[in-house]
């Protein structure tokens, strides 16, 4: 980490310090400014695809994940006018999937679910697509629900950069676009993803889950149950396990 | 059809969960050729449960329905086990549901009592419509209608307190369950039990009061059936866990401690084209004379004794009102509805005071299998869940016979009793629409185990002659009232 600097950004009037290399959202991100994202995690590289983190830098939109910090920058965040084009691309993202949450094992632990509560999210607003796209469920310990996939490719990320695996990748373009994996058969149970890897645990949604431990954690209990999505020092928490430390 | 039939139609029937209509044929001198119960909406679970992993079914099954998704959920929970392998769970899982259970029956028979039923038994079966309705009993008697709002609301503290939510929660996972009580919940559940146990003894007084009051509720839509249900090893009224007895009318054994594992053979079912519904029968009696009727009625008829002394004692004043055979009066599924929701009191009492229900030993497990089959008593009756799985894990098959289907047959023959008995002449009245819903709601039928717009459902009735001209059409309004076109 490089040394302190006093090259400064303002985020809704507040004055914050970047260090060089940083993007907005990592300074945001260190002075516990909450911009709603879903493809992006501290420690993978950034990947600009979900939109929702835009702001308004200098009057301009822009992805405050892959934009450089820079020295005056007047941000945009909090707006109503951003979050309801945020809202907007939160209920395109659920009627592209089949996100019924009062089934789905994720609920409570997702991060989807979470952003459209912080955005006040109300319906789908837009028709359903009612994807019917492969499950993978050959794996002995991890599952894969295409249907509930938002393409963020954290999944791809985590293989490639963490876990060095290269086990997932995105093909196909707009509304044909899908999560393949990297195996002759295109199964996962022919690859060497594992159980401990980071790419089975860091799905925001229900797409990539853990077999056999869906329901375990009771409602009340599960991370955003007890905490809201913009909560500081929630991203590492999301990260582990999708279980926050001081839940039992 | 003869030239001098017509056709009546109730679409669609009220104060029951779900929708369905019943559509009655009638000759010239009105007499009922033909009395049917249609179901009418298409559901489709066992379908669309195909393909997803068999740990996601409790949850997803439970949306069935709204009023006892519990009974879904553990009965697919129950499937769930075995297909993990899993035979027997620790004490303190197997009690947790049971209280779970329990809950859920208390909760589900209040609601059907005092928000849908009391209205017609308080007020008369043909009484003024406006006032035949919750509202009614809240305004003329207030006292007991809190009490049945307060029962329910009982019960669902139970239900969340396990499960997270008053509806749809979570609580069984494959093998056990994933949370028990606390001593702090047990106690803030133990501070009402006393109230709970005596409301409901007072709600089997009245049952008691009404029902011998009233001597022409005794052939009301009465039938003389075959009753099925499960039972404890002992012959005990038990609604989580044990083997299937079949009577006959005449107190014969049809078969009894039967495991329900094997239930495809001796319970088959009939598609008729008319109704969605599907009408089960005993196979070793055929479809003509094989159905049989589940649900409060069949079970407290069905056991040998009750395992609470309170609710023993009114199943005792509740047989010997048969002088010790069965009770068969259509009506008296309220009496024992009640007898049931009395001993689910007395049994959540006994289970809050259990340590067991605190412990920490949830889950067990096993060896999968790709085939699991559960059935508990839900309110309504006898349910099955039946799942078998591939090698991933997923889904290939799934039966459910929900409660309500095994009563279709009874229902309809119900129907057909009351028309006889009651339908009076060409002009129809509401009283007479009301008697015919009166011989179906007796059976608390969870017709689609989804939709509940109580008090807000429009009716039309249309009498119709045989050349298809409309003879005579009363219209019922969101607000309850009736107006003739």
């Amino acid at each position: 980490m490089s040394e302190p600097t006093n090259k400064t950004i303002t985020i809704d009037g507040r004055e914050i310090p970047f260090e060089e290399g940083q993007t907005i959202m990592d300074a945001a991100l260190a002075a516990d400014i909450y911009i709603p994202h879903l493809c992006h995690r501290p420690g993978l590289s950034p990947h600009g695809s979900c939109k929702l983190c835009t702001v308004e830098v200098n009057g301009r939109s822009a992805s405050a994940c892959t934009l450089p910090a820079s020295s005056g920058q007047e941000i945009s965040n909090n707006t109503d006018a951003l979050n309801e084009v945020r809202k907007t691309i939160t209920q395109m993202l659920f009627v592209e999937g089949n996100h019924f949450c009062p089934s789905c094992e994720k609920t409570g632990n997702c991060t989807l679910q979470a952003v459209a509560y912080h955005l006040d999210m109300l319906d789908g607003h837009f028709p359903q697509f009612y994807p019917r796209r492969e499950v993978d469920a050959s794996h002995p310990g991890i599952m894969l629900d295409r249907d509930r996939c938002i393409l963020c490719e954290l999944c791809v990320r985590a293989s490639r950069e963490v876990d060095g695996k290269d086990v997932f990748a995105i093909t196909g373009r707009g509304t044909d676009a899908r999560l393949i994996v990297n195996s002759e058969s295109g199964k996962l149970v022919d690859t060497n993803i594992t159980t401990d890897d980071l790419a089975a645990h860091i799905c925001p949604v229900g797409a990539i889950l853990i077999k056999e431990e869906g329901y375990e954690v009771p409602i009340g209990r599960r991370t955003f149950d007890l905490h809201m999505v913009g909560e500081p020092g929630l991203e590492p928490v999301i990260l582990r396990k999708g279980q926050h430390s001081d839940e039992h | 059809m003869s030239e001098q039939m017509r056709r009546i139609a109730i679409d669609p029937v009220t104060r029951v969960e779900g929708h369905g209509k019943i559509t009655l044929l009638m000759d010239a001198e009105n007499r009922v050729h033909e009395a049917r119960l249609h179901i009418v909406e298409f559901r489709g679970f066992e379908k669309f449960i195909q393909g997803r992993p068999y740990g996601e079914v409790p949850t997803f099954v439970q949306r069935l329905c709204g009023i006892c998704p519990v009974s879904h959920h553990l009965a697919a929970a129950k499937a769930v086990d075995q297909l993990v392998g899993v035979d027997a769970l620790t004490p303190t899982s197997l009690k947790l549901r049971q209280l779970l259970h329990f809950g859920q029956t208390l909760q589900s028979h209040a609601l059907h009592f005092f928000h849908l039923s009391s209205p017609d038994l308080l007020f008369g079966f043909g009484s003024d419509v406006a006032q035949r309705n919750i509202v009614g009993v809240i305004e003329k008697h207030p006292e007991l209608a809190l009490k049945g709002v307060k029962l329910r609301k009982y019960g669902q503290q139970i239900i969340a307190a396990i499960s997270g939510k008053r509806v749809h929660g979570s609580a069984a996972v494959p093998g056990g369950m994933n949370k028990s009580l606390s001593r702090e919940e047990r106690n803030v559940l133990l501070a009402g039990i006393a109230d709970i146990k005596q409301w409901a003894q007072e709600a089997v007084a009245l049952n008691e009061q009404v029902h011998m009051s009233h001597p022409e509720n005794h052939s009301f839509g009465a039938l003389n059936t075959h009753f099925l249900g499960m039972i404890s090893p002992k012959g005990e009224l038990e609604i989580y866990h044990g083997g299937l007895r079949a009577r006959d009318p005449d107190g014969g054994t049809l078969f009894d401690q039967f495991d329900y594992r094997g239930y495809q053979e001796i319970i088959r079912e009939e598609v008729r084209p008319w109704s969605y519904m599907k009408f089960p029968y005993f196979t070793a009696l055929g479809k003509e004379n094989g159905w049989y009727r589940v649900g409060p009625l069949a079970r407290v008829n069905n056991c040998d004794v009750i395992s609470t002394p309170l609710a023993e004692e009114a199943r005792q004043r509740f047989r010997a009102f048969a002088d010790g055979g069965f009770v068969q009066d259509t009506l008296a599924y309220h009496w024992a509805r009640m007898i049931e929701t009395l001993y689910c009191a007395e049994s959540i009492e006994l289970l809050l005071n259990d340590e067991d229900i605190s412990g920490n030993d949830l889950v067990v497990t096993g060896e999968k299998r790709s085939e699991g089959i559960g059935v508990i008593e839900a309110p309504r009756g006898t349910l099955f869940h039946h799942y078998k799985i591939d090698e991933q894990g997923l889904i290939e098959k799934a039966n459910l016979i929900v409660s309500t289907t095994s009563n279709n047959q009874a229902m309809n023959e119900s129907v057909r009793s009351v028309a006889n008995e009651y339908l009076d002449g060409n002009e129809i009245t509401e009283g007479l629409l009301n008697h015919l819903e009166v011989a179906v709601r007796a059976y608390d039928p969870c017709l689609s185990c989804a939709t509940h717009a109580l008090g807000k459902m429009p009716l039309q009735v249309e009498l119709i002659d045989a050349d298809g001209a409309v003879v005579d059409c009363l219209t019922k309004g969101v607000n309850g009232s009736i107006e003739r076109a």
